[in-house]
């Protein structure tokens, strides 16, 4: 296979590997969250009202977490192109899946409350519920799927057909990041609601964790069985004490600490993953010789350095106005919290609407 | 039809369907933050109703280019893994800074702005949409920066068959984007303008035809209010007459712009891609007039049976080169250039499939550029030329009662769309059939660098996978189109006090005052 002028003369591949990591990182701690709130929107809220916190918890941030997505997109586009174009084209129908999942997902959040009936949020209900499980079930299949391998030849092109990619892998690794995502959401909701809703995600998170958690572990575990190194199997053992500790705060009740663990669970057991598998970015199952690796799939280091730069300017911004973002909608939101959903009325209606008097407000139909 | 044609037709049905809501949400964007800035300075009640009411048409838009540009980041990768491997070194860089510089801007501060309205102050809320309308134009600059290395690629040498960057500042000041970006940047703000356009007329109309609104004996307006229907009120009048007029000024603007922009365009394509100058043209042989109806067979490829019905001698050198008698070479002329140029015929590489050893047709469908050139012109100057008589027919304060002439407002919302997408259709299929048009400056070179469409699709990809994702998306999309178009009609009839509940909540006896603790906005 040729490859651009880099190999590994410079450890600017190696630096954007790691940052490809990061990124991905970020995007299934912060979009992990808002994934599992759009699931526990059909699995554990109770009514109209508790649906409506738990989609407030998420609404001002859910975008911004969903940009880390397109940011280890366009990063690994630009850092790593054949990752890119081998990876995204081997998984074409999880990935279109994905697609539409994210599409109805982010349409349901804006939309959703536009029109106070019951049928209309009744189906951006599940807009959001199943878009959220198909898009975290692809993407896990997908990371799962760059550390165990596609049938890959020389061209790092997939063989075998549309569902070729199809192995346990790619079930285990959705599992992962749907079960991660369920988990980490009741930690976040009970950090971020109050009353009924707090007591009952708490209880919920502490009932769940380790069977939520358990896929992701038989993945970083298995990764680490096949290619372990001592620094990869350290960062897993370090995720599994996490995981231990979480477990034991859970118990106790300490839901910021939780919090925080879940996020140093995620990081040592997806870093351990990453660097069991370095220097390949995407193994193939057909022939080790046609496996991408940071070498032979980077971009040249003129553009990964420029990247650099552009990555130390703009990541601390990102980092920066993101956390004040989570600062500003610090604040626990309740059943109580939520001002009543308002029918919009054609502004010449609204007298046959409202009666006579026009003193009535519109009846908020079916609410 | 194969992997190939289905992958096109995927790329351009997502993209043009994209590109209906990027420019509306760039336009109106800006003009929600100017709306909001002079709220904030004036205190004029009608402002922070433009704000609130433009705000939320904006919103219910914004998703949609949001949902539908996420589809634009992957598929490079899944349906044109060819040509992401051949370009990533260049056109990945300017991907990922557009995530990075732009789209986070962008959603955090939106989602600052939407949740924010009680919680930040007046100053910093509105500094959070200032940001989020300049991210949106931001990640205009960043992609067009992609598209234009496409149309005219610079700052790379050829290694190992690949481009590989070696001149950042040329890529990010390259002169096609340079004269791009405000080309398009001007043309979103035409949508806005039309948008503001047709939705005021319909309320004015709507007051008028309610009885709100009179006209005296000097057919000036005089306001009037109903205390009956929320939001009917005389400063209701002022937020449309003043939209009326902002979105009539903005699309004559935005009209100026882009044929000023458009003409540094034409000169620049005149000598970096001559083959599409001649394609907008249907210009078959050498000459220098400006057709203004062509007939006959365009498709015909080798002009056997094009004819020029009206032709402005001079104007075509005109738009080329700036005076009224340079040659402009035509389609016959440019591709046996091409041919001597780039070959012939497909070379006989396994990346072309079937298509290798085919003879290459250097000739874009000049159906498409004849005609998108023209839409594109001529919806831009039908939307200006309305709006200049929408502003003189209101200079008394009002709309004309006739119900014809508001469907006319409202319909002629879609003209500036149609100009937006018309371009964009022709520049692209213009391009054809390379995907990386050649840099002529480089013709010759062993450095130079090309790709043929033919030669970009993702190999490993079956038609049959294509085939199913277009026909996923296409469907999604058009339901989606339906239920957005739907909605902003329903906010647009509401009116103010569908993006404003306390309008009608006001004249209740108190039992709807919502607590501090109740949000200012929730989903």
């Amino acid at each position: 296979m040729e490859t651009l002028p880099t190999a590994l003369s410079t450890p600017l591949p190696t630096v954007w590997f790691c940052a490809v990591a990061v990124l991905w990182i970020g995007y299934l701690f912060l979009e992990g969250f808002d994934l599992g709130v759009g699931m526990l929107m059909k699995l554990f809220a109770r009514d109209e009202a508790e649906r409506r916190v738990l989609l407030n918890t998420v609404g001002p941030v859910w975008d911004g977490n969903e940009v880390w997505l397109l940011t280890a997109g366009g990063a690994t586009f630009a850092a790593f192109p054949r990752w890119y174009a081998s990876l995204f084209s081997g998984l074409y129908l999880p990935l279109t899946l994905a697609l539409v999942a994210l599409i109805f997902r982010a349409v349901a959040f804006e939309y959703r409350g536009k029109i106070a009936s019951a049928r209309w949020t009744a189906a951006w209900d599940w807009a959001i519920g199943l878009g959220s499980f198909l898009a975290a079930f692809c993407v896990g299949a997908m990371l799962a799927l760059t550390t165990t391998g596609l049938p890959l030849d020389a061209n790092g092109d997939r063989v075998g057909g549309p569902f070729a990619w199809f192995t346990w892998y790619a079930v285990l690794g959705g599992l992962a990041v749907v079960g991660f995502a369920l988990v980490h959401a009741l930690a976040f909701l009970a950090l971020k609601t109050d009353g009924d809703v707090r007591v009952r995600a708490h209880r919920a998170f502490r009932r769940w964790m380790p069977l939520g958690i358990l896929p992701l572990v038989v993945w970083a575990v298995d990764i680490q069985l096949r290619n372990g190194k001592w620094w990869s199997w350290t960062l897993t053992a370090l995720a599994a004490l996490a995981a231990l500790v979480l477990w034991q705060l859970a118990r106790r009740g300490s839901e910021g600490r939780a919090f925080l663990l879940m996020a140093a669970f995620l990081s040592s057991g997806a870093a351990g993953i990453f660097s069991a598998v370095y220097p390949v970015v995407l193994p193939s199952t057909l022939d080790p010789a046609n496996s991408l690796t940071v070498g032979t799939a980077s971009s040249s280091s003129y553009t990964l350095g420029l990247m650099t730069v552009v990555a130390l300017i703009g990541l601390p911004l990102v980092l920066a106005y993101q956390s004040w973002t989570y600062w500003v909608f610090r604040r626990r939101i309740t059943v109580g919290s939520i001002p009543t959903a308002h029918n919009v009325v054609p502004a010449f209606l609204t007298r046959l609407v409202t009666g006579s008097h026009g003193a009535e407000r519109a009846p908020a139909k079916e609410a | 039809m194969d992997a190939l044609e289905i992958a096109r037709w995927q790329f351009g049905i997502t993209t043009v369907y994209h590109f209906m809501m990027v420019p509306l949400t760039i336009g109106l964007g800006l003009v929600v933050a100017v709306m909001q800035t002079v709220w904030f300075r004036t205190r004029k009640p009608e402002y922070l109703r433009m704000t609130k009411f433009w705000g939320k048409l904006f919103l219910i838009n914004f998703i949609m280019g949001v949902a539908t540009g996420i589809v634009q980041e992957f598929q490079f990768g899944m349906a044109w893994s060819e040509y992401s491997r051949f370009v990533g070194d260049v056109f990945g860089a300017p991907l990922a800074m557009e995530a990075l510089l732009a789209f986070f801007v962008e959603s955090t501060f939106l989602g600052l702005w939407i949740f924010g309205w009680k919680l930040l102050r007046p100053g910093l809320h509105l500094v959070a949409l200032w940001c989020a309308v300049i991210g949106s134009a931001v990640s205009a600059y960043f992609i067009i920066v992609a598209n234009s290395w496409m149309q005219h690629p610079v700052g790379v040498t050829l290694v190992n068959g690949r481009p590989v960057m070696t001149d950042a500042w040329a890529v990010f000041t390259n002169n096609t984007a340079l004269v791009a970006v405000p080309h398009t940047l001007l043309g979103a703000l035409g949508v806005a303008g039309a948008f503001l356009l047709g939705i005021s007329w319909y309320h004015l109309w709507q007051r008028r035809h309610d009885g709100i609104d009179a006209v005296d004996a000097n057919g000036r307006v005089v306001p009037g209010a109903n205390p009956e229907l929320p939001g009917r009120d005389r400063a209701d009048h002022a937020v449309w007459l003043r939209s009326l007029r902002i979105g009539a000024v903005v699309a004559m603007i935005s009209f100026a712009g882009t044929a000023i922009t458009g003409d540094l365009q034409g000169k620049l394509m005149f000598e970096q891609q001559p083959m599409k100058m001649a394609a907008a043209e249907a210009a078959c042989h050498d000459g220098t007039s400006f057709s203004v109806l062509s007939v006959g067979d365009l498709g015909s490829k080798d002009c056997s049976n094009v004819a020029a019905v009206i032709e402005i001698p001079g104007l075509l050198s005109f738009l080329a080169k700036g005076d009224f008698s340079t040659d402009v070479k035509g389609v016959n002329s440019l591709q046996t250039e091409y041919k001597q140029a780039y070959g012939a015929a497909l070379p006989n590489n396994p990346i072309y499939g079937d298509r290798a050893g085919q003879s290459i047709q250097y000739v874009p469908v000049m159906e498409v550029t004849y005609w998108g050139f023209r839409m594109m012109i001529g919806f831009g100057g039908i939307a200006a030329l309305a709006a200049a008589v929408a502003l003189y027919l209101t200079r008394k304060g009002t709309v004309p009662q006739a119900r014809w002439l508001m469907r006319l407002a409202v319909v002629g919302i879609l003209a500036p769309f149609g100009a937006n997408a018309a371009g964009w259709i022709f520049t692209e299929m213009g391009r054809q059939p390379f995907v990386v048009a050649p840099n002529p400056s480089m013709a010759g070179s062993v450095d130079q660098v090309f790709m043929f469409t033919a030669a970009a699709v993702s190999p490993g990809v079956s038609a049959g996978e294509i085939l199913t994702s277009l026909v996923i998306l296409t469907l999604v999309y058009a339901a989606l189109m339906v239920v957005e178009v739907r909605l902003l009609w329903r906010y647009t009839r509401g009116g103010v006090a569908s993006a404003m509940p306390e309008l009608a909540e006001k004249h209740d006896d108190g039992e709807h005052k919502q607590s501090d603790d109740v949000l200012a906005f929730a989903y």
